[in-house]
């Protein structure tokens, strides 16, 4: 299932140094397992399309980066993507952050997850704090503050889901005909990435799971509040876009068009 | 990586957009954390620029007043989560006469490009000062402000005849009080009188030998040098005032800005062989100085403490108008934005 690691002498120093010290071990996980159905005739997963300059991924990899707290970034990566993945990462990137790791995504998003956590387990070892940050790879404008707040409050509550505040009416229905409720909206939420979970609880609430569960529950932070767990909302912004359809892809590129402009102006 | 920025677009409107800052570079990427608003802040976000200068500044994020901590260095010489003051001014070439804030080459953060209201801000390493852990941050945020003041009492030192009996500041608001109180550290042994129109703003200036109203200024009064930090329109009846209350062959330190082109009595000038050098802006060297003085003299620290205002949490765009809206109607003090951008 490890399919590679960028960098294997310093991800191995960090992890030890780290052990040794006793720090608090978190973990990005950046999840670029989908194949991206919904993007029309492209022949590339949507992770790996160009935004600006950089394809997608590397613009979510680079905010994880700069994050200190981080003791590796985990790039789950569709089997057949891999290679590309990891010399898109040496392309953009170099060899300069040794903590990022690639390895092969599941077949559904939490499997995907536990491919991560089992890479943990078996290199650095699991403990009640060890923590995980997982974020969508096709989110490249999340903010430092989301995921600063998405480390400090999973590490309080167990768990974090980042959220906006519902902007739209949301209706209810249960056989796609008639509306059966319309819920306050003051208390409808829209949830983003990242989700941060303390992963040995992670493990051990999905493992819990039926078969039949685990295909309804494809979202992680619904298997914590299900099971009776505290799960925090961190504040998200509504540019924090998931670039899912065609369209998402142009406001992508309409975002950073504008620096175009301004970069012009500046120059003369 | 891409860096959300916080543009004013039109007066009292800023609005996100995105910049993509290269992590392979030699430059810092430092994070914001409190950031202060200053009056040129406010002539952009006000409106209060000529439109031509709008016109071709905006969209542009302001501040040039902050610090922040360093999350990537490429260089190895900072350490990650060192705190550090951000300089504003900006070379692009050496010169071994003029200082790197008078160049005409020079850019100035929130002037001529992008200010410190950004999620990241990318800056070569010569373009940032470490902080003590010991400097109340909330202080820290308007080093940039106090640099300027010690720039101009060093030009002070570099400009003034040897005869430094008495020096007269003009301007009770936050500049003079900076100024007066690096003065007071800078020079001990000189006599220090502040000249304002606030009988309780002057009230604040208790460490000067003496304070006196504008409107009731000795006439036989005469000091050796002054600072003018008034600013605005009241700059002609400042400058008016330390012309009659100068001795000859002072200087006279300019440090108020103003939109409109200031009268002054050039008769006076020549008859008094005056000196008048103008002080904006400050430098690396400026801001090394600045810190130097705080680690050496940490009741200056205290005294800044005197003139810090709001402090406003920004998590979001009505936050940031809801700080500078508040800065519009303080009388005196600083207005610093928490930043948690």
């Amino acid at each position: 299932m490890i399919q590679g690691i960028v960098n294997e002498e310093r991800d191995e120093n960090r992890s030890k140094s780290s052990a040794e010290m006793g720090r608090k071990m978190i973990y990005g996980v950046i999840l670029a397992g989908g194949i991206g159905s919904r993007m029309g005739n492209v022949e590339k997963p949507k992770q790996y399309l160009m935004v600006g300059s950089k394809p997608i991924i590397i613009h979510t990899i680079e905010k994880f980066c700069v994050h200190d707290q981080f003791e590796k970034l985990i790039v789950l990566s569709p089997k057949a993507w891999i290679e590309t993945t990891k010399s898109m990462i040496h392309q953009y990137l170099g060899n300069k952050d040794g903590r990022i790791v690639v390895l092969e995504g599941g077949d559904t998003r939490n499997e995907t997850i536990m491919n991560s956590i089992r890479y943990i387990e078996e290199t650095d070892g699991l403990d009640e704090d060890t923590l995980i940050v997982t974020h969508d790879s096709v989110r490249p404008f999340l903010t430092y503050r989301i995921i600063e707040e998405n480390i400090k409050y999973g590490l309080e509550y167990g768990a974090a889901d980042t959220v906006i505040k519902a902007t739209d009416t949301i209706v209810y229905t249960k056989d796609v005909k008639l509306i059966m409720d319309i819920p306050n909206r003051a208390n409808m939420y829209q949830g983003q990435t990242p989700q941060t979970f303390k992963a040995k609880k992670l493990k051990e609430l999905y493992y819990s799971l039926s078969e039949e569960e685990k295909t309804i529950l494809t979202d992680a932070a619904k298997i914590f509040v299900l099971k009776g767990e505290q799960v925090f909302m961190v504040e998200g912004e509504v540019f924090n876009i998931k670039i899912t359809y065609p369209y998402d892809l142009q406001v992508a590129n309409a975002f950073l068009g504008n620096e175009t402009v301004k970069e012009a102006k500046d120059r003369g | 990586m891409l860096n959300t920025i916080y543009r004013l677009v039109a007066p009292r409107r800023f609005e996100v957009e995105f910049s993509d800052i290269n992590l392979g570079g030699k430059e810092l990427i430092i994070r914001p954390t409190h950031l202060s608003i200053c009056h040129a802040d406010q002539r952009y976000y006000q409106g209060l620029r000529p439109a031509a200068v709008m016109k071709k500044k905006l969209p542009m994020a302001l501040i040039h007043e902050g610090i922040g901590t360093v999350v990537h260095d490429p260089t190895g010489e900072y350490s990650v989560g060192q705190s550090v003051v951000m300089i504003p001014n900006t070379p692009t070439e050496e010169d071994s006469v003029i200082a790197e804030n008078y160049r005409l080459s020079s850019k100035f953060r929130a002037s001529g490009f992008d200010g410190f209201m950004q999620e990241h801000v990318a800056m070569s390493p010569d373009r940032v000062v470490p902080l003590d852990e010991s400097i109340d941050k909330v202080i820290a945020a308007f080093t940039e402000l106090v640099s300027v003041s010690v720039h101009s009492i060093s030009r002070f030192d570099r400009f003034s005849h040897e005869r430094r009996n008495s020096v007269g500041i003009w301007g009770d608001g936050n500049l003079g009080y900076i100024t007066a109180v690096l003065f007071k550290y800078m020079f001990p042994q000189i006599k220090l009188y502040i000249m304002g129109v606030d009988i309780e703003k002057l009230s604040q200036f208790s460490f000067a030998d003496g304070t006196f109203s504008v409107s009731d200024i000795p006439k036989d009064l005469y000091f050796d040098h002054a600072f003018e930090c008034v600013g605005g329109g009241a700059s002609q009846s400042a400058i008016d005032q330390i012309i009659d209350h100068i001795q000859p062959e002072g200087t006279i330190s300019l440090l108020g800005v103003s939109e409109y082109a200031i009268p002054i009595n050039t008769r006076m000038v020549l008859e008094k062989g005056l000196r008048f050098y103008g002080s904006s802006r400050s430098g690396r060297a400026d801001f090394l100085k600045t810190i130097e003085l705080y680690r050496k003299n940490p009741e200056i620290v205290g005294y800044l403490r005197n003139i810090v205002g709001a402090q406003v949490q920004v998590r979001d765009i009505p936050d940031m108008n809801k700080a500078f809206e508040m800065d519009i109607h303080k009388s005196i003090g600083k207005t610093i934005m928490i930043w948690d951008k």
